[in-house]
């Protein structure tokens, strides 16, 4: 038991489990399957982009994605348009999201390696180009996503959403990517201190270089996915992760500083971030309050988890 | 202040028996030592001497672990009532304030709303006097003046009145960064300062200024004062010789039963390695040694490719800054370097790696029960095994090695002497920087840096404390 508390990512499940079981009690267990199916959905593409954020974070002080929300509403717009709503095309626009995503992560991190620009920087001017570019392209049309793409993107299978497996999938990925691979290591060590993982032979600006790609890869494929769920991009459709991204990541029990990451307690946190909205929503909070008690939680779940943490 | 004779004749500082350990290491083994009003006490000693504890504890930096340290001619309990000021070799101004704002800092005097004007015209003044014709703006920020300039500024506050006048300043290698026009100025001043009352501790590896200013000089070695002796019975070979004795055993012994084969190092500088031989990089401590061995290993390694089978390994001495990762075990801290040799298909064979670790925690003798324990929960030294293990547990053929053997015990240094040697034998080049000369006596071949450049080539039995010292100092008329 005294390991379990130890593990940071319990933090998160355990905040998730009590804010399901706070709504759920006040109608007395009526509704609390489609809480959860509703709390897997949404909290399948705050994992996602969360995850990407993560391994950015990861990669020491000062590294982050701002441009996760424009590079998602880029990536949902160009793939609509180009699928047009026309059967058979969910392939392509799969594959033009991720090309949208690999072009963002190239870019951003030209940006930051080439000019040297703080990340912080970097990504958030360029998001405002991403966010040009899509606004550019859709021009107020809202087009539909091809129907077997939406009913994927929110039908179920095993009673649980497709979005949900698909966030479960990429967990897995990346949890055997950090733990198991050289790769992994490789950007854990860059995080706690580049320049001795230089030294230790780590090709630390490579190792950048890929994160930067995974994290903008991501957020394509969040994207792809959610103008799919929702029936079609919307221009403020990233809106949200700005914040949901990097607070899950941290709520999830990951070293802010850097160097030490946690997948499962991004999954947590993730559920946790849609439960927490919907248990003060049924409590009848006001939106002011709800926002207070929200920051407070985040917070104090924050501290719960930032206990001494070191990994074998 | 009023002194009368007889207060005169008490000293400002009195150590008696003064003792510093630092775990194992007896840092200040049994100083006494007394400085008198207007004496100008030319230090000196290698790296590790002792010269940096014995100016904390006069300082009162330090608590000495045995033994005291006392203020006879003021009475003052503490080293700052006696008016004991240091100035530092490794500059401590604050880079974003100007000068008269770092002045401030070392000032609790100065209060109020016009603190600013009194400050600048205390530290005009000072600069004035000790370094006329400076040019020095006093609301120039810090970090837009050149090295030289920090350095000035720093001696005038150094000798800036602050309220209550210096009675003794230590100088810790204070010319270092400064021309020799400005550095005469400097010796200029402290022979005034000395005149008019004041004392001052002046450590320099220059031995012309150390002649050329103090009235007295004291040798130390190995944390115990070796020579205490009026500055005019002391020759420059003689100082020489009482900062190191001179052990000829082992000298190059090391080297008969190795082959040496092809060149495999070579640098811009005009350093120089071949298969199997273990070179060392001597010299004062900052002389360009320890950035020569970062920037081989930056430009051989990549920040970009994959490194298939490495051709160069790197044991930090900086174990904070270049070696340690703080957040991990000491098995991944071992096996950093080796990722790639132990994984298939990127994915690791974690059973590989805990053999590797478990290995070389025998080898070389990490203290701890579990190489799961986090890194951080081990000592200085054990740290610094770490680090080694890491190096040494990959296949690469250059190892390169900045002044790694520090709070490194005695007897794993000798275990780890024989390890290098063992390897090398088998054909791997060491490049070896240390600033002790009994590891540099391990070695092949020495190259003794200055100034960032090398001054000397030595090899086999020129292999000496005597030689590395006459190529450090740029002594022609010695020898």
């Amino acid at each position: 038991m005294s390991a379990l508390i130890a593990r940071p990512w319990i933090w998160s499940w355990l905040a998730a489990a009590l804010a399901f079981a706070l709504t759920v009690s006040l109608t007395g267990g009526r509704g609390a399957g489609e809480l959860a199916y509703a709390a897997l959905s949404f909290g399948a593409f705050a994992a996602i982009v969360g995850m990407g954020q993560m391994l950015v974070i990861t990669l020491g002080p000062g590294n982050v994605d701002l441009s996760i929300p424009a590079t998602m509403t880029l990536a949902g717009t160009l793939a609509l348009k180009a699928m047009g709503s026309d059967p058979g095309t969910a392939a392509m626009g799969l594959a033009i999201a991720l090309a949208v995503g690999l072009g963002v992560g190239l870019a951003n991190f030209a940006l930051i390696y080439l000019l040297r620009l703080p990340p912080i920087i970097a990504t958030l001017a360029a998001s405002l180009i991403y966010q040009s570019l899509a606004i550019w392209s859709n021009r107020g049309l809202r087009i539909k996503p091809p129907e077997g793409l939406a009913d994927f993107s929110t039908g179920r299978t095993l009673a649980v959403p497709n979005v949900a497996w698909v966030g479960l999938a990429i967990a897995v990925v990346v949890w055997v990517v950090l733990e198991r691979s050289t790769w992994g290591r490789w950007l854990m060590a860059t995080g706690q201190n580049m320049r001795a993982a230089r030294l230790a032979g780590v090709p630390v600006q490579r190792v950048r270089f890929a994160t930067y790609l995974a994290v903008a890869v991501l957020a394509g494929l969040t994207g792809y996915l959610l103008a799919s769920f929702s029936g079609g991009a919307a221009l403020n459709m990233g809106q949200e992760y700005l914040l949901m991204s990097i607070a899950v990541v941290v709520i999830g029990g990951s070293s802010i500083a850097g160097g030490y990451s946690n997948v499962p307690g991004v999954w947590g946190a993730a559920l946790f971030m849609f439960l927490v909205v919907s248990m003060l929503n049924s409590y009848g909070a006001p939106a002011g309050l709800r926002l207070v008690l929200t920051g407070t939680i985040i917070i104090g779940i924050v501290i719960a988890a930032s206990t001494r943490r070191v990994r074998t | 202040m009023t002194t009368s004779a007889a207060d005169k004749a008490a000293p400002l500082v009195a150590l008696t028996d003064a003792r510093m350990q630092f775990g194992a290491v007896r840092a200040l083994d049994g100083v006494s030592l007394e400085i008198r009003a207007g004496e100008c006490l030319g230090l000196v000693g290698h790296n590790g001497a002792g010269k940096s504890t014995l100016v904390n504890v006069v300082n009162a930096g330090l608590t000495p672990t045995g033994g005291s340290v006392s203020f006879p001619a003021s009475g003052a309990p503490s080293a700052r009532g006696a008016g004991v000021r240091s100035v530092f070799q490794e500059l401590s101004l604050c880079p974003n304030l100007t000068v008269a704002e770092n002045l401030k800092i070392a000032h609790e005097g100065l209060k109020g709303l016009r603190w600013r004007g009194a400050a600048r015209a205390e530290i005009r003044e000072s600069l004035d006097r000790v370094f006329p014709g400076h040019g020095i703006d006093a609301d120039a920020e810090v970090d837009t003046l050149s090295i030289a300039q920090r350095q000035m500024v720093e001696i005038a506050i150094g000798f800036a009145p602050r309220g209550q006048a210096a009675q003794l300043v230590i100088l810790d290698e204070p010319t270092s960064s400064l021309d020799g026009g400005i550095a005469q100025q400097l010796l200029t001043h402290v022979r005034r300062f000395c005149e008019a009352g004041g004392a001052v501790i002046f450590i320099s590896h220059m031995l012309g200024e150390i002649f050329e200013v103090a009235s007295r000089v004291i040798v130390m070695k190995d944390g115990k004062v070796v020579a205490d002796r009026p500055a005019g019975e002391f020759t420059r070979k003689g100082l020489v010789d009482a900062m190191g004795h001179v052990a000829p055993e082992g000298t190059g012994a090391a080297a008969a039963e190795r082959r040496i084969g092809v060149e495999v190092v070579r640098t811009p500088e005009g350093l120089t390695a071949r298969e199997g031989e273990i070179v060392g990089l001597s010299g004062l401590a900052g002389h360009g040694q320890a950035e020569a061995l970062a920037r081989l290993y930056l430009d051989t390694a990549s920040a970009w490719r994959r490194p298939g089978a490495a051709r160069m390994v790197f044991v930090a001495g900086d174990r904070g800054r270049d070696g340690v990762l703080p957040l991990w075990s000491i098995l991944r801290n071992v096996s950093v370097s080796i990722l790639p040799e132990i994984a298939r298909r990127g994915l690791l064979d974690r059973t590989r790696e805990a053999a590797v670790a478990k290995d070389w925690k025998r080898r070389i003798g990490i203290r701890t029960d579990d190489v799961a324990n986090p890194i951080l929960s081990l000592s200085g030294g054990n740290q610094q095994k770490v680090l080694f293990a890491r190096a040494l547990a990959s296949a690469a053929p250059v190892v390169v090695m900045d002044d790694p053997m520090r709070g490194v015990d005695v007897g794993t240094k000798q275990d780890v002497y024989a390890m290098i040697r063992a390897e090398a034998a088998k054909g791997r080049t060491f490049l070896w920087y240390s600033t002790e000369t009994e590891e540099v006596r391990q070695c092949d071949r020495v190259f003794v840096f200055r100034d960032g450049a090398i001054s000397a080539e030595l090899t086999g039995a020129d292999i000496t404390e005597e030689r590395i010292l006459e190529a450090s100092f740029e002594m022609q008329d010695a020898g």
